[in-house]
């Protein structure tokens, strides 16, 4: 199960709808161990696509360079589908390099940049096999 | 003295879950088959047809070896290389 504070799942979601119809990318850290998503970190989509999404190499070393400095992990990776469901694609599948991370995703297909309706779920994806898990908002 | 390698957590089951290994080298490829010598199948993982794969990131310091040399970037004493997965999807 993913629990994440509604502030933190809020930011997510603004950062989705302003990147639409691109696909929006990020992280929320914790602390190691903790399972605990505590700090909001946006990325740009280097491919600015609206069907593939990439952190770019200097941010992803920049990234990892400050959580290891902070003894945090990426507990959650965020990404937006634009046109399709809140669903590991192939591509998300065999590209998923993080374990331990949850996968949370988010389609803007119904709501584009406004308010409106948007899908949240959340997976495991460890060694190509993906686990639905559900989504605590505390 | 040795070059330093991070090595990120989905390649720690290579290394007993090491965070940090050192290596010999004068190039990446050589490094990358010190390497390989000691935690066997670590090379499969970072290199495809004799190239880096595409969505590994290595680093020199501070810099993408994409940047520099690829696989044959030059390498000396005391340099610190980090191994980072691509995170990218669709």
């Amino acid at each position: 199960m993913l629990r994440l504070d509604s502030t933190l799942l809020d930011a997510v979601i603004a950062h989705a709808r302003a990147d639409h119809p691109d696909e929006a990318c990020g992280v929320i850290a914790g602390p190691e161990g903790s399972d605990t998503p505590t700090r909001f970190i946006p990325m740009v989509n280097a491919a600015r696509s609206p069907t593939f999404y990439e952190f770019d190499s200097r941010d992803l070393l920049a990234l990892y360079r400050d959580m290891d400095d902070r003894n945090e992990v990426p507990v959650v990776i965020y990404h937006s589908h634009t046109a399709t469901e809140a669903y590991p694609s192939r591509t998300d599948i065999s590209y998923a390099s993080e374990p331990e991370a949850h996968y949370l995703l988010v389609s803007t297909r119904e709501c584009g940049i406004d308010e409106g309706p948007v899908e949240v779920r959340s997976f495991r994806i460890v060694d190509g096999l993906v686990t639905e898990e559900p989504v605590e908002v505390l | 003295m040795a070059i330093e390698v991070r090595i990120p957590t989905i390649l720690r089951p290579y290394t007993d879950g090491a965070k940090n290994v050192e290596g010999n080298g004068a190039t990446l490829a050589e490094l990358i088959a010190d390497l390989d010598s000691r935690h066997v199948g670590l090379r499969e993982r970072l290199v495809e047809d004799g190239s880096l794969r595409r969505f590994v990131n290595i680093y020199l310091n501070d810099e993408d070896v994409r940047f520099l040399g690829g696989i044959d970037t030059p390498l000396a004493d005391g340099d610190s290389v980090t191994i980072l997965p691509a995170v990218a999807g669709g």
